[in-house]
């Protein structure tokens, strides 16, 4: 049953998928690498001290244009409802789609910070440290939107919101992820892990109680 | 087929009206139930209470075994083909002998389409196969004659005397005439508030 719902999630989220518009954050990720050293001028070393911190913001950014129709859609055709009579419940469901969300935006954004950091003339050991930050990070930032998400869901303008609230519940990943850059000591990355755990284990339950209170509106 | 659907002293309300109390049924393997009422008196609500998808105001419902609803809402992607987007229903169920449905539904032909193409009334009889197809002994359905042309209407009605023939519960929501074997029927109107 899992399987199944987990093949489904990922036909619609997949870059190329159903759901449409997969590659668009990985597009804006690089625009934004992109854009930063045409505003800040080619100083190599002021990019080289900020670079990692922008791509960070970029992630951060990026995270949340899938959030629009990560649950909206499944929400008003009635998905949910035909799940809870099949007895899968609104948690499992949220928990699949979790795992779905960022297996379809993370690996790939990982990728794309290669490139982005080449843009930047970011140095190896910076490298290493925003991919493995954003490898402890982005299950957080996919756990956060996935709630955030569903708790907008049935709303007019919920896609805007969504993004507004994602930012500030965000920030604690955003602060040691990045942080991680400025330390030589590997604690910022465990503290940025650890806050993902968190989130990822809070998001199901978050997103399945928001679904149900949807139905009652 | 373990069928029963039991409701006590139910009352619903949404926002700050109360749309019906008092209302009390009972349907044993194989009794089917028309909802009758004017649009907006509650028989959708009054589905997804004995669905278990909305809580009641007051009162309490007894299910035994599974439930299989049909609403306006289709939960079929619309960007999948009709086949495909069915199939995924049919993994959860583990429905067997699926192309029976199609055949009584007239859907055999349509499996390719995408389910944006479809019309009206081949997206409810998506529906009603997927209903077909789950197997769940107690049907709710809320106005499932809307879009059907007459063929497929009679066609339905007579696979839901089949259904409760063999066992099963149906209650159908429906302003329309439904005709039902031992036709039961509640009126919303005698219960509102």
């Amino acid at each position: 049953m899992i399987a199944s719902l987990l093949r489904r999630d990922l036909g619609l989220l997949l870059p190329g998928g159903r759901g449409g518009g997969g590659v668009l954050p990985l597009l804006f990720f690089l625009a934004v690498a992109m854009l930063y050293p045409f505003a800040v001028g080619p100083d190599a070393q002021l990019l080289a001290r900020t670079g990692g911190g922008v791509i960070w913001v970029a992630a951060l950014l990026a995270a949340i244009l899938p959030l629009e129709k990560l649950v909206s859609g499944d929400l008003e055709a009635g998905v949910f409802d035909q799940l809870h009579l099949r007895g899968v419940s609104e948690e499992l469901a949220m928990a699949v789609r979790l795992l779905a969300h960022w297996l379809a935006f993370a690996p790939l954004l990982l990728l794309a910070t290669i490139p982005a950091a080449a843009l930047l003339g970011l140095g190896e050991e910076t490298v290493r440290t925003v991919l493995l930050g954003l490898l402890a990070g982005t299950p957080g930032l996919a756990a956060v939107g996935l709630a955030v998400a569903a708790l907008t869901a049935g709303l007019r303008g919920g896609a805007a919101l969504a993004g507004l609230m994602v930012i500030p519940l965000a920030v604690p990943i955003l602060i040691f992820g990045a942080g991680a850059l400025a330390r030589p000591d590997p604690s910022a990355l465990f503290l940025t892990g650890a806050i993902s755990l968190g989130l990822v284990a809070l998001a199901p339950f978050a997103a399945g109680a928001a679904i149900r209170a949807a139905r009652e509106g | 087929m373990n069928a029963r659907l039991a409701a006590r002293d139910l009352a619903c309300r949404r926002g700050e009206r109360l749309l019906f109390c008092g209302l009390s049924l009972a349907c044993e393997a194989g009794d089917a139930l028309h909802v009758a009422g004017a649009n907006g008196i509650g028989k959708s609500s009054l589905i997804r209470i004995l669905a278990g998808l909305l809580r009641p105001f007051s009162g309490t419902v007894e299910r035994e075994g599974m439930i299989g609803l049909v609403d306006e809402r289709l939960a079929l992607d619309e960007a999948l083909p009709l086949g495909r987007a069915l199939a995924f229903w049919e993994s959860l169920d583990d429905s067997c002998d699926t192309g029976r449905a199609f055949d009584l539904l007239q859907l055999a032909q349509l499996m390719d389409v995408p389910v944006r193409y479809l019309s009206t009334g081949q997206r409810k009889r998506a529906a009603l196969a997927r209903l077909l197809n789950s197997g769940s002994p107690v049907w709710l359905l809320d106005e499932p004659l809307n879009g059907l042309d007459r063929q497929a209407q009679a066609a339905f009605e007579a696979l839901v005397a089949q259904h409760c023939q063999g066992g099963g519960i149906a209650v159908v929501a429906s302003h329309q005439d439904f005709a039902l074997p031992s036709p039961r029927r509640i009126d919303l109107a005698e219960y509102v508030a």
